[in-house]
């Protein structure tokens, strides 16, 4: 992991942590007993997220220092759950499910044309940088397949009964509001139900 | 005190969002009854009153053990404090969602049943795990929590008494092991998500060490009810063993997928054919997987269409009944498809603490890659009976349990499929 790149140094300078989310942190640190602060590991991994959607190794480190864990530690639970990221990838990460429960209603057949029409294979990011495709396990919405979830800085948003027509749409509205700034895209979720 | 001998109720018990709108709005939900089940808890009962009356309605877990719930609080150690409740609502099961709909459509009475259940085994902090994907979920139990302490059904001194609670959720990061009670309880401290050995459980030794009681949010969601109305009452509902409702979460190749909430002990036919609509497309039922992914294959005859969906009666037909995610398979999909299908998940959610899942898996993933590619021969297929068989009983979680349920029964009961697709 290249963790010496020049956007990694301007985090470090500009926003670590505890100075930029202070408040947020003293709320997150308040949910547990004051002698088990490493519980907070998680939270403070999806605050330091909300940044660029991955965690480099100064911030691990500051988690860290906060939390008293090691580097080492905080850098485990990164790889270990699959929402955290160590390295950039697009800024939205379309998330499709393939379980079992999904590909019986046609998962894999969305997965597959969706990642054809955008010219890429499923992991990879979109040329602009802007979308990455995942295949990823059960998110409990198995009634309403296909379905994907959007993962960005700002969260996760779930996206049911879709459509190839729908998902590109979405992608259009996804591209535009980078370009742009903050819109409103909550208009596609689940509308081809309807 | 109890409603005994009353009828159930017509609408529904858990998802009470369906006829009641907006009851995920907290004046609306006490306009219907509710906090009133805390309020007499807390004010008129004691908590072993509680945990007796919960005992007495007979309620199971829902999260797939089916233990019984009362009597797991009679667990905790009363000499050790603080003591802690945690929510398990890491639902991540392949077919499952029934969490997600009750935490959506009908939130204050999951956080009205953590709350009783703290005070039940005296605890005055209670979490929520969520599984990470349950981002927004998180974020409106937040602020439902926020307005129960602005409203006193939550913080200290509640209803004048001397007990006081608070409750915090907690956000997992995508993983299915998580939802193993030891597993949520090491990522709630901060760590891998990776089972502990047992004994020791967690009513002895669970979140930091302390008494622990871990439910699942649909077991959660029943207790108010049971407190309202009465065990006896509750007993009214489902079978004899197997009491009280049970949310079915259908799926797969079925007409009209969904949560229904039907007593424990509806028969596969009647949740399949009559609610779900049956078969689309002509075609014809296959198989059923009665707990999600980690099922045995049932093969869906007339005798397993008529078995009841209850603990005792599932077993009969070779499976569980789990966490009642019923997965419905038509005669279109290949078996040795489907284990892949199933082996895939259960290899990039094994935790890697226990070789025979960890390794099992990932030589299952290939055997079952290359037959159900038409690439293997029948010795492989023997092969990959043989790994299955070693990984039985030899990890510390259900997880490498649960793994090899599809691979066995569908070798056994489906061997035609395999025989059709090795090469010659």
């Amino acid at each position: 992991m290249n963790v010496s790149d020049g956007a990694s140094e301007v985090t470090k300078s500009l926003s670590p942590l505890s100075s930029k989310y202070a408040r947020e942190i003293e709320a997150i640190l308040a949910k547990y007993p004051p002698e088990q602060r490493r519980s907070a590991v998680m939270p403070l991994l999806y605050l330091a997220q909300k940044e660029r959607m991955y965690v480099d190794r100064e911030t691990m480190q500051e988690i860290g220092e906060i939390l008293g864990m090691s580097t080492t530690d905080v850098a485990s639970i990164v790889g270990f759950y699959s929402l955290y990221y160590d390295e950039p990838g697009g800024k939205y990460h379309i998330q499709i499910c393939t379980d079992l429960p999904c590909a019986l209603r046609g998962a894999e057949d969305f997965l597959v044309e969706l990642c054809e029409r955008l010219g890429i294979l499923p992991g990879e990011t979109t040329k602009d940088g802007l979308i990455t495709i995942e295949e990823v396990m059960c998110l409990a919405a198995c009634d309403n397949a296909p379905m994907f979830q959007v993962q960005s800085s700002q969260g996760l948003e779930y996206y049911e009964n879709q459509t190839v027509e729908n998902a590109l749409k979405l992608i259009e509205e996804l591209r535009t509001m980078a370009t742009r700034g903050p819109g409103h895209y909550e208009s596609i979720r689940s509308d081809s139900d309807e | 005190m109890n409603d005994v001998g009353r009828e159930p109720p017509a609408g529904h018990i858990l998802l009470r969002h369906r006829e009641i709108p907006e009851i995920d709005n907290l004046e609306v939900y006490r306009q219907n009854g509710g906090f009133e089940a805390l309020r007499k808890a807390v004010t008129l009962m004691g908590p072993d009153e509680v945990t007796e009356e919960v005992k007495t309605s007979g309620l199971r877990g829902r999260g797939g053990a089916g233990f019984p719930t009362g009597l797991k609080w009679t667990f905790i150690d009363y000499d050790r404090y603080p003591h802690y409740v945690v929510a398990n609502a890491d639902e991540s099961e392949p077919g499952t969602y029934k969490d997600r709909e009750i935490m959506e459509g009908n939130p204050f009475q999951f956080l009205e049943g953590v709350a009783i259940c703290a005070y039940a085994i005296r605890a005055e902090t209670a979490y929520i795990y969520l599984r990470g994907e349950f981002w927004q979920i998180a974020e409106s139990l937040d602020r439902q929590i926020e307005a129960l302490e602005r409203s006193g059904f939550l913080g200290d001194n509640l209803f004048g008494t001397d007990y006081s609670l608070r409750i915090s959720t907690h956000l997992g990061a995508g993983a299915y092991i998580c939802g193993e009670e030891t597993a949520l309880l090491e990522s709630m401290e901060g760590k891998l998500g990776q089972p502990r050995l047992r004994p020791p459980f967690p009513p002895s030794f669970g979140l930091y060490g302390k008494p622990t009681v871990v439910n699942n949010v649909e077991t959660l969601t029943n207790v108010p009810m049971i407190i309202k109305h009465g065990g006896d009452w509750y007993r009214n509902i489902g079978t004899e063993k197997s009491t009280g409702p049970k949310i079915f979460s259908l799926s797969g190749n079925v007409e009209r997928p969904g949560n229904y909430e039907l007593p424990l002990g509806t028969t596969f036919r009647e949740l399949i054919y009559e609610h779900g609509g049956g078969i689309p497309n002509g075609r014809l039922i296959k198989a059923i997987m009665a707990a999600g992914a980690s099922s045995s294959l049932i093969v869906a005859n007339d005798e397993a269409l008529d078995t009841k969906m209850d603990y005792e009666s599932v077993p009969n037909v070779g499976a569980q009944l789990g966490s009642a995610s019923v997965i419905v398979i038509d005669d279109t999909v290949s078996i040795p498809w489907l284990i892949n299908k199933t082996i895939h998940f259960f290899k990039h959610e094994s935790c890697g603490k226990c070789t025979p899942c960890r390794e099992g898996n990932y030589w299952m993933v290939h055997l079952t890659e290359r037959i159900a590619q038409g690439q293997a021969s029948m010795n492989d297929v023997e092969l990959l009976y043989d790994v299955a068989s070693q990984i039985k009983g030899k990890c510390l979680c259900a997880l490498g349990e649960f793994s090899i349920e599809a691979v066995l029964s569908g070798i056994e009961r489906f061997r035609t499929d395999f025989e059709q697709v090795v090469a010659d």
